[in-house]
């Protein structure tokens, strides 16, 4: 019941694929665990699964206590999971400041008559969602792009840009798909400290996909390794570095017949 | 001059109707991208709810043959439960028409929309018959002159009400959660729960607003032109079907804006040629200028996103 989020031999399938194999995994509050695998391992599919996007074939996800298997994906949002995409799913023609703005929906108590007359409750509500939206935008080094559609910013940006939004919602896990994807060194130094930083301030618990291990051991207390849709091994990031069947798994195995 | 300006009022008022039923056409494009083609039919249904509510609130407010009340305030009442009758009727449609469709192919949702609208067309002359209905006249017609135009109570008040529902339309879309919601949804539906929002608390929600503008339309015309007729939907939603295209998928201020010169058009080619020709001649004008401009006055290439 103290962990956060208690995954118990989920599975899923497509068709004849069978995508996640009974898929066990305790995050901790306020803990970084790494989810690493080949491509195709169904990592994403793991995301999906804990997010409702799927709803799993057989197993529990818990949360707090509560299973939140099948639960409708906006639902799930509100319990407190928040989540970034691989590919970046932002509102491309949107600026920067309401992308992190929307992400407040659920905070807003007033209704259509606030909104039309301009009560002061909306006014002072709009406020403290602006400023605390610049606040955030700030600490992702996004803040002078605010009033820019997020499809004209670089890339590294974009990224940010995401994680900011998923902030807002609140979370107390964060689940980041390969947040480093297409970035530079530098973008990458950067996006390790913001990280540092929001996990320092907000205790909130991370479980991120990424492919460069210099960024999941310098961030992850625990690294779990996926492949083929199954857990083949779990533990403290130099464990797993030295894991024999996780470098076999990446770099294939050494037959000499 | 003056024959210009009367003509001037007319299209106002013409294009009034058109750009109340093509705003629901443009918001329902711009969250589902799919253009829901009972709406001319929501318009029709929307005229007859409201024959129903004005005898209804006339009954109820009248002690032999004298009304107690002004009409006025019949009026008021018999717009707003005609709209808020026909927002249900929208979330109904969206519930059962369009949802179970929603990963389905685009062409089945589309015509999910002509089905509904033959069924409402139907079901319409099914219920009530074949005879043609006439609207009340909830309140007395006033005629003022200026300078040889002639001005009607009625015309200025269906062009005020339209004006102002869609300033009402502006604030919401700008200003209140839903509204941004539904601009989120357009941009890119998948995103939207993870801020904690349903897409089936959205999506319906732009069908009731789109089904309570064309349902003030309805009320409105049926002012304007008291005969209705189950099939009063079909050329109307058509036309305004393609102001919500001339004005760009997805825009407010476009599906408003061309569905007054949709109006303006019609009006004044008939004014200049015999009426027999104005529907061919419009037309062919807005062809012409859909060839310079595809994407209508305010569309983009790439986007049909919701947008002011």
């Amino acid at each position: 019941m103290d962990k956060l989020l208690h995954i118990e031999k989920m599975s899923h399938s497509f068709g004849g694929l069978q995508a996640v194999q009974n898929f066990s995994l305790e995050i901790g509050a306020g803990e970084i665990v790494g989810l690493i695998g080949p491509n195709g391992a169904g990592k994403t599919t793991v995301f999906n699964l804990i997010t409702g996007v799927y709803k799993p074939v057989s197993g529990r996800v818990m949360l707090r206590g509560r299973d939140i298997a099948g639960e409708q994906p906006h639902t799930i949002a509100s319990l407190g999971i928040g989540r970034t995409f691989q590919n970046l799913l932002l509102w491309r023609h949107m600026n920067v400041l309401d992308h992190v703005k929307i992400a407040h929906y659920s905070q807003v108590t007033y209704g259509l008559a606030g909104a039309f007359f301009g009560t002061p409750r909306r006014n002072r509500q709009e406020r403290e969602i602006e400023q605390t939206s610049m606040e955030l935008l700030k600490r992702f080094r996004v803040d002078h792009f605010a009033l820019l559609p997020v499809g004209s910013l670089p890339y590294g940006a974009q990224r940010r840009v995401e994680i900011a939004r998923a902030m807002a919602t609140r979370p107390r896990l964060l689940l980041l798909d390969e947040p480093t994807a297409g970035m530079t060194p530098d973008e990458l130094k950067e996006m390790i400290g913001i990280i540092k930083g929001i996990h320092a301030d907000y205790g909130v618990a991370i479980l991120l996909i990424e492919h460069r291990m210099k960024f999941v051991m310098e961030l992850c207390s625990r690294i779990v390794t996926l492949v083929f849709g199954e857990i083949i091994a779990e533990g403290a990031p130099m464990e797993i570095r030295n894991n024999p069947k996780v470098i076999e798994a990446y770099l294939g195995r050494e037959d000499i017949t | 001059m003056v024959y210009f300006f009367q003509n001037f009022l007319n299209a106002l008022q013409w294009g009034s109707f058109y750009a109340l039923i093509a705003l629901g056409y443009s918001m329902v494009y711009g969250i589902l991208m799919l253009f829901n083609f009972a709406h001319g039919d929501v318009f029709m249904t929307g005229a007859y709810i409201g024959l129903g509510t004005a005898l209804f609130f006339t009954m109820i407010f009248s002690s032999g043959a004298v009304s107690v009340v002004p009409g006025w305030i019949i009026l008021v009442l018999t717009i707003l439960s005609s709209m808020a009758l026909a927002s249900i009727l929208g979330m109904i449609i969206e519930r059962i028409g369009y949802r179970p469709l929603r990963n389905a192919p685009r062409a089945s949702a589309a015509i999910t929309g002509l089905m509904i609208g033959i069924i409402l067309e139907t079901g319409n002359l099914a219920i009530l018959g074949a005879q043609r209905f006439s609207f009340p006249s909830i309140i007395d017609t006033v005629t003022w002159e200026a300078g040889g135009i002639f001005f009607t109570n009625k015309k200025i008040l269906i062009v005020a009400v339209a004006l102002f529902l869609m300033a009402a339309l502006h604030v919401f879309i700008k200003k209140t959660k839903w509204g941004m919601a539904m601009r989120a949804m357009s941009y890119d539906p998948l995103a939207v729960p993870l801020m904690g929002v349903s897409v089936n608390i959205v999506a319906p929600m732009t069908f009731a607003i789109g089904s309570g503008l064309a349902a003030a339309a309805g009320v409105l015309y049926s002012m304007a032109y008291p005969v209705l007729d189950p099939m009063m939907g079909v050329n109307l939603g058509w036309k305004a079907f393609v102001a919500a295209i001339l004005g760009g998928r997805g825009s407010i201020m476009g599906a408003a804006l061309a569905g007054f010169i949709l109006g303006f058009i019609e009006i004044f080619v008939a004014m200049i040629f015999p009426s027999t020709l104005r529907d061919l001649i419009a037309y062919s004008i807005i062809l012409a200028i859909l060839t310079f401009r595809p994407y209508g006055f305010f569309g983009q290439a790439h986007s049909a996103q919701l947008r002011l």
